[in-house]
């Protein structure tokens, strides 16, 4: 069943007219994923190698029974594409675009709020559940069937640990790229919580990287509900300080933001963090065994 | 985007938000006549793009026009180095000449992006100058946090609350809640990601002044913030990074020898990270980003060669919209134009992989190809040792 989509889900995509929107879109067919329509305003009628392309999200809705929207709108318009989504009862929306303005996702976030529209992203590389369906940007070969989860915030990074997993003969139940903004539609532990409740998944890879306190978070969930074995790996300990780092979590959250930081909360969770980004899949085959090397304790 | 305390406070100073009387300087003559016009007595104030400037000696308190003329010559072309700069410091270009203030009472009030609960906040304590991270840590009762829903906004209720917080009262309370409202409007207007007003004081004869102040802009909005763009003073980053980001190529220059190319900022950490543990020392951070094109990636490769510290590259990809081959083209297109002699090692995986390969092997570079990141890392940090 994996998580978020399979088979069955039919995909339209906003800015499928665009040079990334088309390249992707119809790379997500070629792979099986069932891209019902595209959505330019200004554009309805035409069509994107046989795929119909409309003016609004509502009417492609209504003309093809789409349930999931993958994002290639630029980002000026990217905030306005996501709400049109949701507004026209997407199910699960798929912002790809990078450079969205921050004021604009926090005013999407709580427009969001209480309705039923998952949104992923912006800014991340989409979803894969492999053999089934991909939307993103992904790149599909590396990817294998299986039972791991595979949750991120960053794009390139996923795919070196996919890559890794894969080799090892870890295939994937669904790889998930939450992105890499600091306002982003759905967290660690939305997806966790998913991967806890997958019956396919039977052990979850988690990557996150330096800034804010989103893997702190995650830790303290995995110590108190996760059911099934967790690895990770946290990019950026030898990150000179300072640089790209905002000032705003570690406000909140005192002294968080740190790669070390975040490791030692995942380490207290018991989750097995690799020591190096070459090691990811190992570390993943560690937290597999039996007691994963690391006795769970008691939340 | 970083700003000076002089943009700061200009910026304020558009939404009624008080300032104390200030002249912006760069030569030392004009320091004396500033100072002289302010009555003498007055604060120098080195404008960088970094905090820690007063224990660093960058804001000092002088008693007349000739002090201030010595120490503005002093300053003007200095680098200034504070705990926030590192080693090389960042130049003084201009100084902010500015009124001595009596004091009565200092406070910390700043709007910033809350990432865990996704909305912005104002945070205010009645203990100015202070590190507020800290602060919030030893004793979070002195930080009063309002975070703001986005549907609401900042209400006039919320402001008073703050005021009341920091212990105002009367008329002093009432200028503190329309201050305060200002700065949302200002942080809303200006897309600001921080704008941190340290200290705000109260003066002896009962007025708010804001006498420090940071203003960071969200990067992202800077397409529709062109009046801001404008005020980026690129003096202030090494002379590669304002090439970088005039191709819009994330990249920051760091203190090792070995040359980084990846794409993607996590992979770009992971590289670094990995570099590191094979006991190698990045010359820079360099993610060249998804949607590049072949110019884009050139002008990358460029600024890895004519950065003289480097002496070898690592080049790291993993296809996905960035496609091997481009980067290999570009690779070498970029060392055949700066006829690059350097140990390059090359990892690619993903988006046409093979074809990369290729043409990396029917070039006549110094290349190594690698199939794994740890082998590279490994390779390229064994190169530069021998060559050393």
């Amino acid at each position: 069943m994996a998580i978020l989509i399979d088979r069955n889900a039919r995909i339209l995509v906003q800015g499928l007219t665009g040079s990334a929107g088309r390249h992707h879109g119809l790379s997500c067919r070629d792979y099986g994923s069932r891209i019902v329509a595209g959505v330019t305003p200004g554009k309805g009628g035409s069509q994107v190698e046989g795929i119909p392309v409309f003016d609004t999200v509502l009417e492609a809705v209504e003309h093809t029974a789409a349930d999931v929207s993958m994002v290639f709108v630029p980002p000026p318009a990217a905030a306005e594409a996501i709400l049109e989504a949701a507004d026209a009862g997407i199910r699960l929306g798929v912002c790809i675009t990078e450079g969205v303005p921050v004021q604009d996702m926090v005013l999407v976030n709580r427009a969001l709020a209480g309705r039923p529209m998952r949104l992923l992203g912006p800014n991340c590389p989409g979803l894969i559940t492999p053999g089934q369906c991909k939307v993103g940007i992904l790149p599909a070969d590396i990817h294998r069937p299986g039972h791991i989860g595979v949750v991120s915030r960053s794009g390139t990074l996923t795919y070196e640990a996919v890559l890794q997993l894969s080799e090892a003969g870890l295939g994937q139940s669904t790889c998930v790229g939450i992105g890499g903004d600091p306002i982003i539609g759905t967290s660690f532990i939305d997806v966790l919580a998913l991967f806890n409740d997958d019956p396919e998944t039977a052990g979850v890879f988690l990557i996150g990287e330096i800034g804010g306190s989103a893997e702190e978070e995650a830790a303290h969930w995995i110590r108190c509900h996760m059911q099934k074995p967790v690895a990770a790996y946290i990019a950026g300990v030898t990150a000179p300080p300072g640089k790209r780092m905002g000032h705003a979590g570690a406000i909140v959250h005192g002294g968080s933001g740190l790669a070390r930081d975040k490791i030692a909360a995942l380490r207290g969770a018991g989750v097995v963090v690799a020591e190096s980004p070459a090691r990811m899949a190992d570390a993943m085959r560690q937290a597999l065994e039996p007691n994963g090397g690391h006795p769970r304790q008691a939340p | 985007m970083k700003m000076h305390e002089y943009q700061a406070k200009e910026l304020l100073q558009g939404y009624g938000i008080p300032v104390p009387r200030a002249r912006l300087v760069d030569s030392a003559d004009a320091a004396a006549l500033a100072a002289k016009a302010l009555g003498g007595a007055c604060v120098v104030k080195a404008q960088i793009y970094a905090g820690g400037r007063g224990k660093a000696g960058g804001v000092v308190r002088v008693d007349s026009a000739d002090a201030a003329r010595v120490l503005a010559g002093r300053l003007l072309d200095s680098h200034l180095v504070t705990s926030q700069t590192g080693e090389a410091g960042l130049p003084v270009n201009s100084l902010l000449v500015e009124e001595l203030v009596a004091v009565r009472r200092e406070m910390y009030l700043s709007v910033t992006l809350d990432r865990g609960a996704g909305r912005y906040c104002l945070i205010a304590s009645a203990e100015g100058g202070v590190d507020i991270e800290q602060l919030a840590r030893q004793s979070p009762r002195l930080v009063r946090r309002v975070v703001v829903d986005p549907l609401i906004g900042l209400r006039a209720f919320h402001a008073r609350d703050i005021a009341r917080f920091l212990g105002l009262e009367g008329r002093v309370a009432e200028t503190a809640t329309s201050m305060i409202l200002s700065l949302y409007q200002c942080f809303q207007d200006k897309d600001a990601s921080l704008i941190e007003i340290n200290p705000l004081v109260v003066t002896e004869d009962e007025r708010l002044l804001a006498m420090d102040a940071k203003f960071t802009v969200d990067d992202s909005a800077l397409f529709r913030q062109p009046a801001l763009s404008a005020l980026r003073d690129d003096r202030q980053f090494e002379p590669l990074e304002v090439r970088a980001a005039a191709s819009d190529i994330a990249y920051i220059k760091m203190d090792g020898r070995i040359g980084c190319l990846v794409n993607g900022a996590g992979l770009a950490m992971a590289t670094l990270d990995m570099l590191a543990e094979c006991g190698g020392q990045p010359a820079n951070f360099l993610d060249v980003g998804g949607g590049a094109d072949q110019g884009k990636v050139v002008e990358a490769f460029r600024i890895l060669l004519e950065d003289p510290m480097v002496a070898g590259i690592l080049v790291n990809i993993f296809g996905g919209i960035m496609r091997c081959d481009l980067i290999a083209e570009s690779l070498v297109a970029a060392a055949q134009e700066k006829d690059c002699r350097l140990p390059i090692v090359v990892r690619m995986a993903g988006a046409r992989r093979e074809e990369g390969r290729k043409l990396l092997e029917g070039s006549a570079l110094n290349i190594v190809w690698q199939d794994c990141l740890e082998s590279a890392a490994r390779t390229i940090v064994g190169r530069i040792a021998a060559s050393a």
